[in-house]
């Protein structure tokens, strides 16, 4: 280990800085750093699939408020900025939310910034996935839906076991594109000083200004980070492959 | 026609030639008393150090030394709004005589202009907190959260020294919010610019009890070569050290907490 440090400590020395192999201080922020990028894309993309589920559900729904609900949500978040999102969430609506005080006399919000972050970033990337999720289910013939309920399925049962089966497989390259984008959204967390990827990477390079080395560091870890989430999607859609569905 | 119009352009551009070679042969202390006027670069946004009243003048602790400063060479004060970016130039280009803008005097600098000995001020960064933390040493913020501003260079320094876990924003309004609003127990940034939070009543029941760390001395700043005008302002320093003149202006200006590098001044010179 001390040997693959110094090999870093002299590529340092000879111009190319990369203080997260040799620098303790350095290599703990940016490796939780990476961690936190990671924690917070698996939170999102579970969340923003659940909410691209259920939202669809409720467009097709026969009940009017429901489908008023889901369009008035995906009209409000697919259609505003993520940072301004995320800074109204963070700076604005928490205020309005019930507070602890502690001993300072300082009134605490109840959710930090990684909590606000997994929130307001789920609900954006959820209203694209609600429109892509009904593209899906748009796809299968009403015939489907018919013939489920002629065989004594509840509207949700169908949903559940016949349309959205289908519709998965059906949306899943437009699924995989949104999921990639909000790999990338989650850099905006650092607006909120959440400690991300990008954040620490900001923090090492004004105290060593290594601008190039970390920029190229980071363009290199969201490839490998996008990359497996899409050769993790590829196999899904081969898995999932119904011969005479879609192509 | 045309010969007398060229002439005419040489015989201009000579005088100009002529008089600029002039202004810098001549002493600056010599035309400062000739015109009267000592011009003075100041902040005009930075309070408690220079900012605008309601009715438009500048004032603060610095165009007090200023005027102070003027009153001692026997002329007349005025002064010019300068910012970071503009204000050693400012001094270069001759459109300013001294320079008192909360400048820090580093290695860099001093090649372009003059600092005079000895430094005036002094500012590193230190932490607001709630008065009711009561924090008595820096000790007491280890482990706590304590909001920052990103890319500050005592950042690292900060967290590696006290053990604080910083929440960077990117700007002091967001860093501000987030204080106000309990998402972290301090606010960690230049002393000085504390100072001038603490002055606001929004933030009353706030303080900055601590010791101000990684100290740098400001310095007021001359030509290059202005050493006439140098060695006056090297007296008027030593005569505020003296009689303590910067620590009334702290208190004049609502200054909570006398800096260190200037008690420390002015012990040495009431003591020696």
């Amino acid at each position: 280990m001390s040997g693959f440090a110094s090999f870093f400590q002299h590529l340092a020395a000879s111009g190319i800085d990369l203080p997260y192999f040799y620098d303790p201080f350095d290599a703990a922020r940016f490796w939780h750093g990476l961690l936190v990028t990671i924690e917070l894309s698996v939170v999102t993309i579970a969340a923003s699939t659940l909410i691209g589920i259920i939202g669809a559900w409720m467009q097709a729904s026969r009940m009017g408020g429901a489908r008023a609900i889901a369009n008035i949500y995906v009209e409000l978040f697919r259609n505003t900025p993520p940072l301004v999102q995320l800074y109204f969430f963070y700076f604005g609506l928490s205020t309005l939310l019930p507070t602890i005080q502690n001993a300072y006399g300082q009134h605490l919000p109840l959710l930090g910034g990684f909590a606000w972050a997994s929130l307001s970033l789920s609900l954006y990337a959820g209203s694209f996935n609600v429109e892509i999720f009904r593209s899906g289910i748009e796809a299968i013939p009403n015939a489907t839906s018919e013939a489920a309920e002629s065989l004594g399925f509840t509207r949700i049962k169908a949903y559940q076991h016949i349309i959205l089966p289908l519709a998965v497989r059906i949306c899943l390259p437009a699924l995989t594109n949104n999921l990639v984008n909000l790999i990338k959204t989650t850099t905006l967390a650092y607006a909120i000083a959440v400690p991300e990827l990008l954040y620490v990477s900001g923090q090492i390079w004004s105290d060593r200004s290594n601008v190039p080395e970390m920029m190229v560091t980071l363009l290199v870890i969201y490839l490998i980070l996008v990359g497996i989430l899409v050769a993790f999607m590829r196999g899904l859609e081969r898995a999932l492959r119904k011969p005479g569905l879609g192509t | 026609m045309n010969r007398r119009v060229i002439l005419a352009g040489v015989a201009t551009l000579a005088l100009i030639g002529l008089g600029a070679g002039h202004s810098q042969a001549a002493d600056e202390l010599q035309q400062i008393t000739q015109k009267g006027v000592l011009t003075v670069g100041v902040k005009a946004d930075y309070p408690p150090f220079g900012f605008r009243e309601t009715s438009g003048n500048i004032v603060g602790i610095e165009p007090d030394l200023a005027r102070d400063l003027a009153k001692r060479l026997g002329v007349k004060v005025s002064f010019v709004p300068v910012v970071a970016s503009n204000r050693i130039q400012f001094l270069q280009q001759g459109r300013i005589d001294v320079l008192i803008a909360t400048t820090t005097n580093t290695k860099e600098r001093a090649k372009q202009v003059q600092f005079v000995s000895p430094n005036y001020y002094a500012s590193g960064y230190n932490v607001m907190v709630p008065k009711a933390l009561k924090a008595t040493s820096w000790d007491a913020l280890k482990g706590k959260t304590v909001c920052a501003i990103q890319g500050s260079f005592y950042n690292r320094g900060a967290s590696e020294k006290f053990g604080l876990q910083l929440s960077a924003f990117a700007g002091v309004a967001e860093a501000l919010a987030a204080l106000q609003q309990g998402r972290c127990v301090g606010f960690l940034y230049d002393d000085t610019a504390i100072e001038g939070q603490l002055l606001k009543s929004q933030w009353s029941s706030y303080d900055m009890p601590l010791e101000s760390q990684d100290a740098e001395p400001w310095g007021i700043a001359v030509k290059n070569g202005a050493d006439a005008l140098g060695a006056k302002v090297h007296d008027a320093i030593e005569a505020w050290n003296k009689d303590g003149t910067i620590l009334e202006l702290e208190k004049k200006y609502g200054i909570k907490h006398p800096s260190a590098f200037v008690v420390k001044a002015h012990d040495a010179a009431t003591k020696g």
